[in-house]
């Protein structure tokens, strides 16, 4: 069928194009075409290869060769030697750092080891409406054996054994968790799925549910069965409708199957799950207010303890865990404990998956084992920064993260090192800033969010956050004072210390780790009422330079406010005191006589 | 559809389906027989998934070609969404990103019917639980 019997892939992501990786192609195939080879050797570009800092990578098919670091002057070389010849190039292929040894097939290199997909095992595989699908793929497995092979107690050591913290953010071991609801002794309990997910900027929770919402059921059932739940509820934002849809035809599914309902393979166990739609408050993904809004109560949040595992939903003892975390539980039960805590460090087993969002090229979804580096996490799978902007920081962990910097960039990543580095992992949400973004602001917008998603309960989380938005928003508007900025810090550090729930506990967590990483942004805004980033309006003045400024009116045209005037043929000014500093005039200048003081 | 009475019936159905989906993914059923998987999360759709879904339906149907069109869930390349791998028979699965109804067009033409490689396709980096 295939005419072509070989192809050569170029890629042509952004960071490979920057280094010519157009004129590599271009190479390619006038070299074919002088052998004679163009209708035998066919020569695409690809999307990113994810491997920028090796760029630009031609790989070879069908024996997968990896070329790293090709110049358009190697084009003749892979030609002639490889495509001729049958000899690969040794002195392009990839070396293995540790080994100091050439990989020429790039099935085998240690790059393509850094993504395990477990939780995400089947998204992107399976028809997710189609549970022969799942079934297919070991589906329902790990509940049959846990039925049959397993009682309760055992099975929560495994899930104890394999170290499987939950990927919520408070990391918080799941078979202790399962193991104290599983003490408490009640006439009926309650396996919660927490699916709503609240982050800025994380959609792995979603993903999964639209992806493989079998694996949730499954491993809620397996919970049931260990902490003797008969009943599961999963709390979904209602804004996620696909994800809802896609719940319920797999519960539908599930229970025709009878894989949920009474009797379940005839061992006697019976579980089924319904749905609870949130109307998607960020403080019910807090687990008291969470329960609280199945109830039909005020999504707020109360003191632990009680904690739910013992008075939960309708007071009776609850296990609340995340989407991902159960996704992680059926290829736990089916390959082992020690299988699962082979990966990962020391105290953060497994993987955690993140969505890449923000200033970088490959957005996305991504799964790594723990101990993986932010910088191989950016610059590697992410594929570096937009537009070859420098790096700024990025943000983890939502609005109760911080921002991690350059200095940060090589420190494994888990539970407790971002926690260490003024961070959190949270759901895994991952926004990458460049340096055209001011951390004032970054600060401010998460502020604005706490503050509009605080419920109002307690006075630090609702009168605190609102005194901390105000101060970050005179800052931004070049009123700021240095009592200010002492300020900011010490009524965070007052709400962190008194807050009732998370959110308010961690809410000041932005304001505190830009200014312990950009304190000199503070203080440009402050002392020299200037915004480095260019990104605070009130901080910012357009001015005409009238050296280069021939009068074409362009500008006086386009201003929305009318703030510039001058005879045409004259160099025009732009009168600040109307100026809403818009923009509108530097995109139309001809001449970049427009710039930002 | 029969429930699901013990393990022992699940495994055997197991075996069944993965037979019937490996018979479907290595084309012993048909020579022609493609697989096209279309990418539809959320992001996907947004992004216009689901006329492409329709177009390849549609006009596989129309030029004849056997190919089974199916629906997924993220493949995690949110950046180049709408997504499609395309899996013909005896080969590895592809995927191509940003495919539009042109692209789309010209993966049919140059992809399936010639096993030409056509412009965007996306490198998978990962791996599967499957091989660990």
């Amino acid at each position: 069928m295939a005419k072509y019997k070989m192809h050569i892939l170029v890629c042509g992501g952004t960071g490979c194009r920057a280094s010519s990786s157009d004129a590599i192609v271009e190479k390619f195939k006038s070299e074919l075409a002088a052998n004679n080879l163009e209708n035998d050797v066919q020569v695409i570009m690809t999307g990113c290869f994810g491997f920028c800092e090796k760029g630009p990578i031609v790989k070879v098919l069908p024996d997968n060769t990896f070329y790293t670091q090709v110049k358009p002057e190697d084009a003749a070389e892979i030609v002639k030697e490889h495509v001729i010849k049958g000899r690969k190039v040794n002195r392009l292929l990839y070396l293995d750092p540790a080994k100091k040894e050439h990989v020429s097939d790039s099935k085998h290199m240690g790059f393509y080891r850094k993504q395990i997909r477990i939780a995400l095992r089947n998204c992107g595989f399976i028809n997710p409406e189609n549970i022969d699908e799942y079934i297919a793929r070991d589906g329902y497995q790990a509940i049959g054996k846990v039925l049959t092979e397993f009682d309760p107690q055992q099975t929560i050591d495994i899930i104890k054994k394999s170290g499987l913290r939950g990927r919520g953010g408070g990391g918080f071991p799941t078979g202790l968790k399962w193991e104290i609801a599983s003490k408490n002794k009640a006439d009926q309990k309650y396996v919660v799925c927490n699916a709503d997910e609240g982050d800025p900027g994380a959609f792995m929770d979603r993903s999964v549910l639209e992806g493989d919402p079998h694996s949730v059921l499954e491993a809620m059932s397996i919970c049931g069965y260990c902490i003797g739940a008969s009943k599961g509820l999963i709390y979904i934002r209602a804004e996620y409708p696909l994800a809802i849809k896609r719940l319920k035809v797999a519960i539908a599914q599930a229970r025709e199957y009878g894989l949920l309902g009474n009797d379940i393979m005839g061992t006697g166990f019976s579980f089924d799950v319904e749905l609870r739609y949130g109307a998607g408050a960020f403080v019910c993904g807090e687990e008291t207010a969470l329960i609280h809004s199945m109830e039909g109560l005020r999504g707020e949040p109360t003191n632990k303890p009680p904690f739910p595992a013992e008075s939960g939903y309708m007071g009776k003892p609850t296990n609340v865990n995340n989407v991902e975390t159960f996704a992680n539980v059926c290829p736990i039960i089916l390959k082992g404990a020690d299988w699962y805590s082979s990966i990962g460090t020391e105290k953060s087993k497994g993987t955690k998956v993140f969505a890449l969002a923000g200033k970088i090229n490959n957005v996305g979804l991504i799964e790594v084992p723990m101990g993986i580096t932010l910088r191989e996490v950016i610059f590697e799978i992410g594929g570096g920064i937009k537009n070859g902007k420098k790096f700024k920081a990025v943000q983890t962990g939502g609005p109760s993260g911080g921002c991690l910097t350059e200095k940060h960039l090589d420190i494994p990543i888990d539970f407790d090192n971002l926690i260490a580095a003024g961070s959190m992992m949270g759901s895994g949400g991952m926004i990458v800033m460049d340096e055209d973004d001011c951390m004032v602001s970054v600060a401010k917008f998460y502020l604005d969010f706490t503050v509009e998603e605080s419920c109002g309960k307690c006075a630090p989380c609702r009168i605190g956050n609102k005194r901390l938005y105000e101060l970050l928003d005179k800052i931004t508007k070049g009123e700021g004072t240095m009592d200010d900025l002492d300020r900011l810090r010490n009524l965070s550090k007052v709400i962190k210390d008194t807050a009732l729930c998370g959110l308010g506990q961690t809410s000041p967590n932005p304001v505190l780790s830009t200014l312990d990483n950009f304190y000199d942004e503070y203080l440009a805004h402050v002392q020299d009422k200037k915004c480095p980033a260019g990104k605070c309006k009130a901080l910012m003045k357009y001015v005409i330079d009238p050296e280069a400024c021939v009068g074409c009116t362009a500008c006086a045209r386009n201003c929305p406010v009318n703030a510039i005037s001058g005879e045409r043929k004259k160099p025009h000014s732009i009168n600040t005191a109307i100026c809403i500093k818009c923009g509108a005039c530097i995109e139309k200048c001809k001449f970049d006589a427009i710039s930002i003081k | 559809m029969t429930k699901v009475k013990s393990l022992a019936d699940l495994k055997k159905m197991k075996e069944e389906l993965q037979a019937k989906i490996e018979v479907r993914e290595k084309g012993e059923v048909s020579e022609n027989l493609v697989q096209i998987k279309v990418a539809m999360a959320t992001c996907g759709i947004a992004a216009g998934a689901k006329p492409i879904m329709e177009f390849l339906i549609d006009e596989l149907d129309k030029r004849g070609i056997n190919a089974v069109v199916t629906q997924t869930g993220c493949m995690g390349y949110c950046y180049a969404e709408p997504t499609i791998e395309v899996k013909l028979p005896g080969k590895d699965p592809v995927i191509f990103g940003y495919v539009d109804k042109k692209k789309a067009d010209e993966i049919i033409e140059k992809y399936i019917k010639n096993g030409e490689l056509v412009d965007g396709i996306i490198p998978t980096n990962y791996e599967t639980i499957d091989n660990k």
